[in-house]
């Protein structure tokens, strides 16, 4: 029966060409716009460590000094000061703890002969690549021993050993950063967390302009301690109290600056650890240096994605008109499907009279919006690519990430097929109450 | 005309009607908020800056780490760009106008309030005022002997010498309408943490501050202090007739790297396409909201010219007798005119309250203003003149129905 309503609604389709065309045309550009933003959202807004975010958590103290307890305060700095961090990071109270700030550095490869470059430098220690799964194509992480001696060595990106050694094993090699002569350790495999998470702060100060969270991770790790030696007077403060002595050197400012994640694998852990963050604060306060001791937090990664409003404005405002689109083409077709199948009304008053049921015909009609749907999504899939393409050329960081996986590339048919259906059922509906007698006195 | 017939002969479709209603109602909420977003996004890629935008050109270097000559190797650098032929003035500069990010201090107008009046940004940067091309409105600009190398502020800071610091500052109108409304802001002093005070010496008309974030709260929330910079913490901007700002900056990039060719130009360019690349965002989304806006208008039109012309020919031959029975072409034109628009009429009605929904909507979850009032009719006129464009062809075609229709037996 099925092959039997395709091909009707094939036939009919052929029959009014210009309204099939109105329809499909209208089913199309709707599916267009709504996949286009929802593939946009769907990788701004998805989980950039799956498997693995509910054991990821940012810890947060609040580093206001005991002398500015005057001032009004509801959340603590989305940073932590120095002392703050390396206490919390020395105590070692999580499964692992990574210590997170970026600063740009200025980079040569003396055997290399290539004029110099400015990257991202992150200063992080040694299990942030264990606790985020970062993948090595040659070499590996350095130890914590490394950490603590300030040992001179680095981790560099795929992108970055393409620019430099033209992607051989670059393992061994030394490279210039700022002044001072550092070992690479280890390559990366191509990584791109969306969003770079890791680096994420401040978004509810951000007024929706939070594109730059999906740009791509720095091109140079160094050990902590390492790149605030090499690098120090580049830091940037997230917040201070009283301006630092010297320009970017932050060690010893009342300035916040540093990020802490802390991989807890139990729940009792994270009780521990929420626990000793409390009493870390307590203590602190009790010794004069913090002033507010109630305030800290510990987020896990996508509580903490979700506080900092990471998905940009723009892309959540288009992705509503992009709905409210395929709603005003929905209306659209339901209005033409109504038009298209009253109009048949003298073949459905023949089939009704020779026996078919009323669920005959609806099934019929429904397959035939079903049919429009298929083909509008066609259409809708082209001006979806198109749609990519052009979110492609914008000036966006989250450019490069913009492509259709196998999972969207279904969902746009699915869609399309499942609105055409929804769209059809009223008239069909409508169809399947066409009383047959007075059709046929008119035939 | 009378409209009572036609609204005899809608009853009689109620769904269709309905549908079209929703979808004109649907399309009229989203035109008119949209329109709204595309003319937020173009007054906020018009905000004034305040400085000579045309006539400034900038060249961005690389640190290039700790020397002890840095003073002297800034000042000579400077020397050799203003001696460059056609150069009016050139500092180093903290920030600037358009970047993507922004320093900002909390001020306060008393040391012991809790919650600071504002956060403004500050420019630092010796004849900055000259360079930008600011317009001072009140009050006189920083004098050179005020200035204080920012190095040496950090020294006194961390001395707590807070009597040797800067003490001059010059803000903009809107700063000081919002710091002290109503006063007269020479002479008074504001507050940045507990024990730096600034004196307002001038009042600038315009300066817009940096970052994208910061222009819906307080977009020329800037101030210029006195404090002059070094190389590793600025910028070179350098200002000159806007016919020469290729040569100059081609000659800067020059020079700059004959006196020391160990350094990088990060970033170069003119303020105005400093200015476009800051609004590029904005201008795309304006776009797409435009497009989505033509788009939309479209769909609608079409399934207008689809229901009209299925009504048409479901009622020809009603169409035939009427015009059997006296009625002109005209009549036929005009009914199916007036049907549209009352259709319209309540797809505008509906759509106006579904409007004002999308933008308390928008106003809750988008920080946007409220719609002023003016976009509701923008909204209905646009919608009345598409409904009676959609329409015109299948009514015309109704009035080309011949009377003989009427005695055809369909």
């Amino acid at each position: 029966m099925f092959g039997y309503y395709v091909d009707l609604a094939l036939r009919s389709l052929k029959y009014s060409k210009v309204l099939t065309g109105l329809m499909v045309l209208a089913i199309a550009v709707g599916i267009g716009a709504c996949m286009t933003t929802m593939t946009v959202m769907h990788l701004l807004s998805g989980n950039p460590m799956p498997g693995k975010s509910e054991v990821l958590f940012y810890a947060q103290v609040d580093g206001t000094p005991a002398s500015f307890a005057f001032t009004h305060r509801q959340e603590p700095p989305d940073m932590l000061d120095y002392s703050s961090a390396i206490d919390l990071w020395r105590a070692g109270k999580g499964n692992r703890q990574a210590l997170v700030v970026d600063s740009p550095v200025r980079l040569t490869a003396p055997d290399m002969k290539q004029p110099a470059l400015m990257e991202m430098l992150l200063s992080t220690t040694a299990d942030f690549f264990t606790m985020f799964d970062v993948p090595f194509k040659y070499g590996g992480p350095w130890s914590t021993e490394d950490d603590l001696r300030r040992s001179r060595v680095a981790v560099i990106s795929a992108d970055l050993n393409d620019k430099l050694y033209g992607g051989v094993n670059s393992v061994g090699r030394i490279m210039h950063l700022h002044d001072a002569d550092v070992r690479i350790v280890g390559v990366l495999k191509p990584w791109r967390p969306s969003p770079l998470f890791y680096d994420v702060a401040g978004g509810r100060h951000a007024h929706g302009h939070t594109a730059d969270y999906y740009s791509k991770p720095e091109d140079v790790f160094t050990p902590f301690f390492t790149g605030l030696e090499i690098n120090d007077g580049n830091f940037h403060q997230y917040n201070c109290w009283g301006a630092p002595k010297v320009v970017g050197h932050l060690t010893d400012s009342n300035c916040t600056w540093i990020g802490l994640w802390v991989e807890l694998d139990s729940y009792a852990m994270v009780a521990r650890y929420r626990a000793f963050l409390a009493a870390y604060a307590a203590q602190q306060t009790k010794m004069g240096r913090l002033a507010f001791a109630y305030d800290t937090r510990l987020r896990s990664l996508m509580e903490w994605l979700e506080f900092n409003q990471v998905v940009p404005g723009d892309v959540r405002l288009q992705t509503w008109l992009a709905i409210s689109f395929l709603v005003i083409c929905l209306c659209n077709t339901i209005g033409l499907l109504l038009v298209k199948f009253i109009r048949r009304g003298g073949e459905i008053g023949v089939r009704r009279a020779l026996g078919a049921a009323r669920r005959h015909i609806f099934m019929q009609c429904l397959v035939e919006a079903a049919v429009i749907g298929f083909l509008g999504g066609i259409g809708g899939f082209v001006l979806t690519l198109l749609g990519l393409g052009l979110v492609r050329r914008q000036a966006v960081p989250y450019a490069d990430l913009a492509h259709l996986d196998a999972g969207m590339f279904g969902a746009t048919f699915l869609l399309a097929v499942l609105v055409s259906m929804l769209a059809g059922t009223l008239p069909a509906w409508r169809a399947s109450f066409i009383a047959p007698a007075l059709q046929l006195k008119t035939l | 005309m009378d409209i009572r017939p036609i609204l005899f002969t809608l009853r009689r479709h109620k769904l269709t009607c309905c549908l079209l209603v929703l979808q004109i109602a649907f399309t009229c909420a989203i035109v008119c908020n949209t329109i709204f977003l595309i003319s937020q996004r173009l007054e906020r890629m018009r905000v004034p800056s305040g400085i000579a935008e045309r006539e400034l050109v900038y060249v961005q270097m690389a640190y290039i780490g700790k020397r002890p000559d840095e003073k002297a190797r800034a000042a000579a650098d400077l020397a050799a760009l203003r001696s460059i032929s056609g150069v009016k003035a050139a500092t180093l500069i903290n920030e600037m106008p358009f970047d993507y990010g922004s320093d900002n201090s909390d001020v306060r107008t008393d040391p012991a309030q809790r919650m600071p009046v504002l956060s403004a940004s500050q420019y630092f940067g010796e004849s900055a005022v000259k360079t930008l091309g600011v317009q001072i409105v009140e009050g006189r600009d920083l004098r050179p002997e005020e200035y204080v190398d920012l190095s040496d502020a950090f020294a006194l800071l961390a001395a707590k010498q807070y009597d040797k610091l800067p003490s001059a500052a010059l803000i903009t109108r809107a700063m000081a309408d919002r710091l002290w409304p109503g006063q007269n802001p020479l002479g008074k002093q504001y507050y940045v943490g507990k024990s730096i005070s600034f004196t307002v010496v001038g009042v600038v008309a315009n300066l817009i501050r940096p970052g994208r974030d910061r222009l819906d709260v307080g977009a020329q929330y800037s101030s210029v202090w006195p404090i002059s910079l070094t190389l590793a913490q600025g910028a070179f901007l350098i200002r000159c007739a806007p016919q020469d700002r290729d040569r100059v900056l081609r000659v800067a990039v020059d020079k700059l790297k004959a006196l020391d060719p160990n350094r990088i130009v990060l970033d170069k360019g003119t303020m105005e396409q400093h200015r476009r690349d800051f609004f590029q965002n904005d201008r795309a989304m304006a776009g797409i909201l435009l497009g989505v806006c033509l788009a939309l208008l479209i769909v609608t039109a079409l399934g207008i010219v689809g229901l009209a012309s299925f009504w048409v020919s479901q009622r020809n031959r009603s169409i035939g007798v009427r015009r059997a029975l006296g009625a002109t072409r005209g009549n036929i034109l005009h009914y199916f005119q007036t049907e549209n628009f009352l259709l319209t009429t309540m797809g505008v009605v509906l759509g106006m309250v579904l409007a004002y929904g999308i933008n308390l909507f928008l106003i809750v979850h988008y920080e946007l203003p409220r719609m002023p009032a003016v976009y509701f009719p923008v909204g209905a006129i646009l919608l009345w003149c598409l409904g009676q464009a959609a329409v015109l062809g299948p009514a015309l075609r109704a009035a080309a129905v011949p009377p003989v229709v009427a005695t055809r037996s369909v």
